[in-house]
């Protein structure tokens, strides 16, 4: 029983892992490469140190393996999020496809709006504000 | 024990396929921070990687029968956390200079 959950966490984990290798190579722009490799690298390298922990089974590696995900789960989050804006402020690239760009303004190099964005001047806040008073709904469009 | 063909457990026919796949994985993200193009694309790619190490070396522990592997991916962890937000202060100051 011990030896199908190993399995089954090992191997969820390593496809999650994998899922974010496939995301950093194939995403348009930095911060979905970010997203991708944060959000599931950190839920695979969780899943495979639970499976250390379910076949050891012994104190001091269940500890280390909670230890290991306890350190991922708060240094992940915080890690992305200061790329991610270093990225910003230093003008990295939008994708062409982005809908909405709520920092748009605030940093003095800040990317340059892709085509999506740039037909009118308001700010994403303003353009918000503006549909919300007419009661129109947001039209996504990712094709 | 979960035998399966000839005798070799369940884990034994699972792990080096997973230890297959995460390398397949790194060299993945290799690709990324090679190819680039900007210094933020890199740091994603090194701070992937590491996490990835991690992953490698928690099966490891698990292949090789050997729990003081996992010690190394604790300290991983924190490194590599470290080494992120170094490289993002760098990348930002670098745009506001």
């Amino acid at each position: 029983m011990t030896e199908l959950i190993t399995v089954v966490l090992l191997f969820v984990g390593t496809l999650f892992t994998l899922l974010a290798a496939i995301g950093i190579l194939r995403m348009p722009d930095v911060f979905m490469r970010m997203q991708v490799a944060t959000k599931a690298a950190t839920l695979g390298v969780a899943c495979v140190a639970l499976a250390a922990a379910t076949h050891f089974g012994d104190l001091a590696t269940i500890a280390r393996s909670l230890l290991i995900v306890l350190f991922l789960y708060l240094t992940a989050p915080v890690a992305a999020h200061t790329i991610g804006r270093a990225a910003y402020v230093a003008g990295a690239k939008l994708w062409e496809g982005t809908i909405i760009d709520e920092l748009r303004g605030r940093h003095r190099k800040g990317p340059q709006p892709p085509s999506s964005l740039a037909t009118n001047d308001t700010t994403a806040a303003e353009d918000r504000q503006s549909r919300t008073d007419r009661g129109e709904q947001r039209q996504v469009d990712l094709s | 024990m979960i035998e399966t063909l000839r005798g070799l457990s369940l884990l034994d026919v699972t792990l080096p396929v997973v230890l297959a796949l995460l390398a397949f994985g790194i060299l993945l993200a290799v690709v990324r921070l090679l190819r680039g193009p900007t210094l933020p694309d890199r740091v994603v790619a090194i701070d992937l990687i590491a996490t990835q190490a991690v992953a490698m070396l928690a099966s490891s522990a698990i292949a090789f029968n050997e729990p003081a592997l996992l010690q190394p991916a604790l300290v991983l962890t924190l490194i590599a956390f470290v080494g992120t937000v170094a490289f993002a202060r760098y990348v930002a100051k670098r745009a506001s200079s």
